[in-house]
């Protein structure tokens, strides 16, 4: 087999700093060759590098890109023009932003048709309706006339494939594809991307994150940390006989290693919820009357013991932030209650509730827009002592119990006085647990704490939470979408699908034998990797 | 010798006190202070704040009014009595520019008039001649003088920058002196004190030749157009800021109140502001200022002398400016509010129970700042663009007022002279532009430095 | 679609009522009827009765807000404000003060007006387009950044000045154009040739650094990374992305104003004088004629509001999102 793509010595550089350095790979006729990385680590920036999209303050220092025998940078901008979309295509990670909103999504697949190719309209109607076929998506005719906010993220991602389809290039640059999606989404465009690859001689440069997806799809794979390729072998091998130290720990990261430590002993509930309903008004009309409802919650009762964990599963719309909204007393349940040891929440009037806040906390998923920009992590931290009366009384005692807090969390006593922005994603969200330990509360409720961070940090948090949970037996309501994750942190879990709770039971129980069908297509989505859990 | 406060002299002082503060909040949260020095890491923000500063220094000069004691034998009377006429310290400044009133219109450094007049001469017989100026002398050295202004300015200034390099660093005065003259600073202080040299050798060559020429000419009554300009400083400068520090607390209040509470208080601030928004700006502007002429004109005792009649006036101007413009900032505001309560630091604080009025103070307010201070200094050079056409239109300051719109009024009918009597226009352009070119080119650069949507 | 422009139409109402109030207190609660007859008759030989019968023969006798002589309902309805309001509702505007059918010369007066506002609008639109998509194609070269220090210069310059410097110019010096006036049918164009031209010129500066903005947001978006990975060429990215999708916030700024081109301008008619609508406001507000001010009010609040439902309308025209 001959080389496709040959990527040799690539450096990039914006200023003085080096982003690339010395990146070489080549990429083979019909394979999927995974880039893996975490963030920053500049797997889309070759990316962009191949498609020659870099921004224009980022510099190429050295190296050579060849798409057979020809070199790209001895390419004009015109000439590459002609490379793109019909030697080489791309498909992005957001298809939310990814296509223009205000075109037709068949006007955007037979631009490219008209660009490379100059079809007649006829013509390139039919090739449009036939890849819509050939990306599996229902009802081609009408689709063809949809605009992009129309479809759902999925069907996006399937448009986005058409169009990089469309003038039969050589090779598919992934970026991410499926990062956005859910599960079982995820699911069926990574199977997608494998039968066109088959059927068409494909070659696909996939990027990605996730070791789990690559394991899936790769038939070879390349590690990127800091701009450097450090390890690059055959799928399998890769898997089996790590040889770098970094992509040993990345491996290791990811294998779940906790064993299942739920007993089934009856344990005395600290937070029962019972027949929980949130329902939201549709207004419309001339006088915004209410013409319907959206039923958030949909009747959803469990408990979660002293010292537990509660996985709450869902995709994204399950509902299941709402629970944890209608928990912390931030909404109005429609119907049933919140109990927190033995009193109800809901029947509390302000004043009455702030023993109550003291004992609920939250630690949010968007690690960014959790902290105040303009406080310090001090006063962030201070906020609900001060506010819930919690915690020595006066500066300076204060402040040395904010450092033995930043110390628990694995942060430094000196990062007390400074700002948000300078930590990376994975240190914020240790200052949101450190915020809300500060309280000393007896549940934690963790919308997605970890879903926007990189892998390693993401062991790194859930281990912490572990830890807390061990010292001080605090019990968390876990909120997440990544089912591979529930093992390690989880007694018990409860599936959420459209508001209700389909399945709800022990964790080895409900992974190893699912019951309801929705968790076993949950389950059977997830990328292999995970499965192979014992 | 009396010190005496109009309605705006307050406002401006008052307002030299909130800026006195805020600078002394900004260096004291090292965040806000670092945002302020990428600001100035800029030499166009640098050169243009200074030009900002110096035009506000005329401003304060004239904002300080005094009424002198009458010299006369009224002191026997143990009781001192004071002229009827106030005057600011920007007029003592100017004061021989006052007094040297010529008969009519006279070129820039002209030493006769600008028309010929017919004079009856000893013989009886009637010519056409150029008289000569009252008070510029024939022969005047114009060089010399210019020479002697400019070295006067050149050191002058050199001594007030080698000062300011001594105030800042008195440690290591000559390493920092070296940093500054090879461009090395942290800051460029080099372009600042260029710009401030420029300015205030310009300053002196001017205002030392106007003791002999009138620099800039003279206007339609013989007044002097230099004088002019730098009276009309204060009206710009004033309705540039007092505007918009009338105007800011209403629109933060109610722009954070609709974003935050919602229902019936977001409605009716919503119903407020698309209300007055409706209204076309100069109309209501006009129909503001034609029911304030007209209550005046009812209250005649209100005010004792003509200037403090027309500052009176430009008080309302303000006032009503103010009530017109804040509508704008007021829906930027309530839509930023809107998003900020829904990220997850104010969830947060709600679940500590923190109080409403605790969150706007702490999280909505700060994190509103940037666009209060980009509108701020966006809407300072658009309003001292809108005070000429206002005096234009009729409705702006009051006409013995000196200001930009006042002088581009009259200049309009001397345009259509022959010959063209150009330099009042001419300087209330020149003085114009630079004080809007660089409120501009500042804003520009704060908006570039404040804004998320830049940072990315 | 029509549900919500009736929707729209309701909702205007209070606002015009809101309108109505404020100008109402400008206009009669400063200046109380009393006072409006005294200055009107003059000082010399006013008696209660004479301003008692100029009040009646106005309809100024009634009180303002509240007729405490009236029973039930009319205590509100037979007042000075109802009245006046229901006034300007039936778009009738009374008499001037000089005693001229305000409502007719409005109608005369709309079409100069209009005349020079409406080429005025659409080439500037246009030019500002244009060139800054001319300088986002050539966005951080020397171009770009030149032109910009110079609209920069040509926003931190008063409009005044470009009438008067044009005027002087053209007319003055080169004599190319009539200094002013207005002439109807194809002769006039000579007379709105400078007021355009100055009028395109003097908001050059902030409406190009304002499309340029917009397109520059809407360069770094996702889906034009995705047009380009398409092979499409720059000038086709422009044109057939940025340009479709920049048109939804420039709807928002222009659609609105477009119903207040009928209002003219005031200055450039005024130095050109051009007999529209923009003059008539200012000659009204110079000789204190509040009556021919408050209908200007009226008529611009209600063009405005025309200009506000225009926008939500072209929205669903350009934006497939949008539904009303």
């Amino acid at each position: 087999m001959s080389n496709i793509l040959t990527v040799k010595n690539l450096s990039l550089s914006v200023g003085n700093e080096i982003l690339l350095d010395g990146v070489s790979f080549e990429i083979k006729h019909g394979e999927i060759f995974a880039l893996v990385g975490e963030s920053g680590s500049g797997k889309s920036l070759t990316s962009l590098a191949i498609m020659q999209l870099l921004p224009e303050a980022i510099a190429v220092t050295s190296g050579n890109i060849c798409l057979k025998k020809q070199s790209l940078f001895a390419l004009s901008e015109s000439k590459m023009q002609k490379v793109r979309g019909k030697s080489i295509a791309m498909i992005f990670q957001e298809p939310m932003s990814a296509l223009n909103p205000v075109m037709t999504v068949g006007a955007q697949v037979a631009e490219v048709l008209q660009v490379h190719l100059g079809l007649k309209k006829e013509e390139m109607k039919e090739r449009v309706l036939s890849l819509f076929k050939e990306v599996a998506l229902k009802d081609p005719e009408t689709r063809y006339h949809w605009y992009p906010h129309q479809l759902s993220g999925g069907q996006k991602q399937r448009v986005m494939i058409a169009i990089a389809l469309a003038c039969e290039p050589g090779l598919l640059i992934a970026d991410e594809p499926t990062t956005a999606l859910d599960v079982t989404i995820q699911a069926q465009v990574l199977q997608l991307l494998k039968t066109i690859c088959k059927q068409r001689e494909l070659s696909i440069l996939f990027i990605t994150h996730d070791m789990a997806v690559v394991s899936e799809m790769a038939d070879r794979v390349a590690v990127m940390k800091e701009g450097k390729i450090v390890e690059q072998a055959v799928c399998k091998d890769f898997f089996t006989h790590p040889k770098h130290p970094y992509t040993q720990r990345l491996l290791a990261d990811i294998k779940v290693k906790k064993v299942f430590h739920s007993e089934k002993k009856e344990h005395e509930p600290l937070l029962e919820v019972k027949n929980l309903k949130v329902y939201f008004p549709i207004k419309k009309g001339l006088f915004q009357r209410t013409v319907g409802i959206v039923k958030a919650v949909d009747d959803v009762s469990f408990s979660i013991g002293k010292g537990k964990t509660l996985a709450l599963v869902g995709e994204s719309g399950s509902g299941k932030s709402t629970i944890g909204k209608a928990i912390l007393s931030l909404l109005e349940e429609t119907e049933g209650m919140v109990r927190f040891e033995d009193q109800n929440l809901g029947t509390l009037n302000k004043k009455d509730l702030m023993p109550y806040r003291r004992k609920i906390q939250v630690v949010f998923q968007d690690p960014f827009s959790a902290l105040n920009p303009r406080m310090t992590i001090a006063n962030i931290i201070r906020e609900g002592m001060l506010s819930l009366g919690v915690g020595p009384k006066g500066k300076v005692a204060q402040d040395k119990y904010i450092a033995s807090l930043l110390l628990k969390v694995d942060l430094e006593a000196s990062h007390m006085h400074r700002y948000p922005h300078e930590f990376s994603g994975g240190q914020r969200q240790r200052i949101g647990i450190a915020r809300a330990l500060a309280v000393e509360p007896e549940l934690i409720i963790c919308d997605e704490p970890t879903s926007a961070l990189d892998v390693s940090v993401r062991t790194q948090v859930l281990a912490l939470l572990e830890k807390l949970q061990v010292e001080s037996g605090v019990s968390y309501l876990f909120i997440t979408h990544d089912l591979s994750i529930v093992p390690m942190i989880a007694d018990e879990v409860a599936v959420m699908k459209e508001g209700k709770i389909v399945e709800q039971g022990l964790v080895e129980d409900v992974m190893q034998d699912p019951k309801h069908p929705y968790t076993q297509r949950l389950l059977a989505s997830a990328p292999k990797l995970m499965k192979e859990i014992p | 010798m009396k010190l005496v406060l109009l309605w705006t002299d307050a406002l401006v002082w008052s307002l030299v006190v909130v800026l006195l503060i805020w600078a002394w909040v900004i260096l004291r949260s090292p965040q806000i202070k670092k945002t302020w020095h990428t600001i100035f890491k800029s030499s166009i923000a640098m050169a243009s704040s200074v030009v900002l500063l110096f035009y506000l220094f005329f401003t304060l000069l004239d904002s300080i009014h005094l009424r002198l004691a009458l010299p006369d034998e009224a002191q026997k009377s143990q009781t001192v009595t004071y002229e009827a006429q106030m005057v600011s310290l920007l007029d003592l400044m100017f004061a021989h520019n006052i007094q040297h009133t010529e008969r009519t219109y006279s070129a820039p450094f002209a030493t006769v008039e600008y028309t010929s007049s017919i004079v009856v001469n000893k013989e009886g017989q009637t010519k056409q001649v150029y008289l000569p100026l009252k008070y510029v002398a024939s022969d005047n050295g114009f060089w010399g003088k210019s020479l002697k202004a400019l070295a006067v300015g050149v050191c002058v200034s050199l001594l007030l920058v080698l000062f300011h390099i001594w105030w800042r660093e008195k440690r290591r005065f000559v390493e920092a002196c070296k940093e500054i003259v090879q461009g090395k600073s942290a800051l460029p202080w080099r372009t600042a004190y260029v710009t401030f040299m420029l300015l205030v050798i310009t300053f002196i060559w001017l205002y030392m030749l106007s003791y002999s020429y009138h620099v800039l000419g003279t206007d339609k009554v013989g007044g002097d157009v230099l004088y002019q300009s730098f009276k009309s400083i204060r009206t710009g400068v004033l309705i540039g800021i007092l505007t918009t520090l009338i105007m800011l607390p209403v629109a933060v209040i109610l722009g954070v109140s609709a974003g935050l509470f919602g229902g019936w208080v977001d409605d009716v601030i919503q119903y407020l502001y698309t209300t007055l928004s409706s209204i076309p700006g100069v109309l209501l502007i006009a129909a503001g200022v034609l029911s304030m002429q007209v209550m005046m004109d009812n209250h005649p005792t209100w005010f004792e002398t003509t200037l403090e009649r027309s500052d009176l006036r430009l008080l309302f101007l303000i006032i009503i400016l103010g009530i017109t413009s804040w509508t704008s900032l007021c829906r930027l505001l309530r839509a930023e509010t809107l998003k900020i309560s829904q990220m997850e630091f104010v969830t947060a604080a709600k679940a500590f129970g923190v109080g409403k009025f605790t969150i706007i103070r702490r999280h909505i307010v700060p994190n509103l700042m940037h666009i209060i201070l980009i509108s701020v200094v966006l809407d300072f050079s658009g309003l001292v663009l809108a005070e000429a056409v206002l005096s234009y239109v009729g409705v702006g300051v009051d006409p013995t007022m000196h200001s930009w719109g006042n002088m581009i009024n009259q200049a309009r009918l001397e345009m259509a002279r022959e010959p063209m009597v150009w330099w009042s226009l001419f300087s209330a352009f020149v003085f114009m532009f630079i004080l809007v070119l660089a409120a501009n080119l500042f804003s520009d650069r704060i908006q570039k430095v404040l804004d998320p949507r830049n940072n990315t | 679609m029509l549900a919500y422009i009736i929707k729209r139409i309701l909702y205007a109402i209070p606002i015009l009522i809101g309108v109505n109030l404020i100008t109402f207190m400008l206009f009669f609660m400063v200046n109380s009827p009393d006072d409006m007859a005294r200055a009107q008759l003059g000082a010399k030989q006013v008696t209660p009765e004479l301003i008692q019968s100029w009040k009646e023969e106005r309809g100024y006798d009634k009180p303002l807000f509240i007729n405490s002589k009236e029973e039930g309902l009319s205590k509100v309805t037979h007042t000075l404000f109802v009245q006046e309001s229901l006034k300007l509702f039936s778009f009738d505007f009374g008499f001037s003060d000089s005693n001229r059918d305000i409502g007719a010369d409005i109608k005369v007066r709309m079409i100069p007006s209009l005349s020079i506002a409406l080429p005025t609008f659409i080439i500037a639109l246009i030019t500002n387009i244009s060139l800054a998509l001319l300088l986002v194609l050539f966005r951080g070269s020397l171009l770009d950044t030149s032109m910009m220090v110079v609209a920069v210069m040509i926003m931190s310059i008063s409009g005044l000045f470009y009438i008067i410097a044009g005027q002087v110019l053209f007319s003055k010096i080169w004599h190319w154009v009539p200094i002013s006036g207005y002439e109807s049918g194809w002769d006039g164009v000579k007379f709105i040739l400078l007021p355009i031209f100055i009028g395109v010129f003097a908001g050059i500066g902030s409406g190009v650094r304002w499309y340029r903005s917009i397109f520059l947001e809407q360069i770094n978006q996702d889906y034009v990374r995705t047009a380009r990975a398409k092979g499409l060429s720059e000038i086709k990215v422009l044109f057939g992305h940025v340009l479709r999708n920049g048109m939804l916030p420039i709807l928002t700024g222009v659609v609105v104003i477009i119903p207040s081109l009928f209002m003219g301008s005031l200055i450039m008619e005024s130095f050109f004088g051009i007999p529209g609508l923009g003059s008539y406001t200012i000659d009204a507000i110079n000789s204190q004629d509040f009556a021919i001010v408050k209908a200007m009010v009226f008529l611009g609040s209600v063009l405005y509001i025309v200009g506000l439902i225009l926008t939500d309308i072209s929205y669903t025209l350009f934006d497939p999102r949008v539904k009303l």
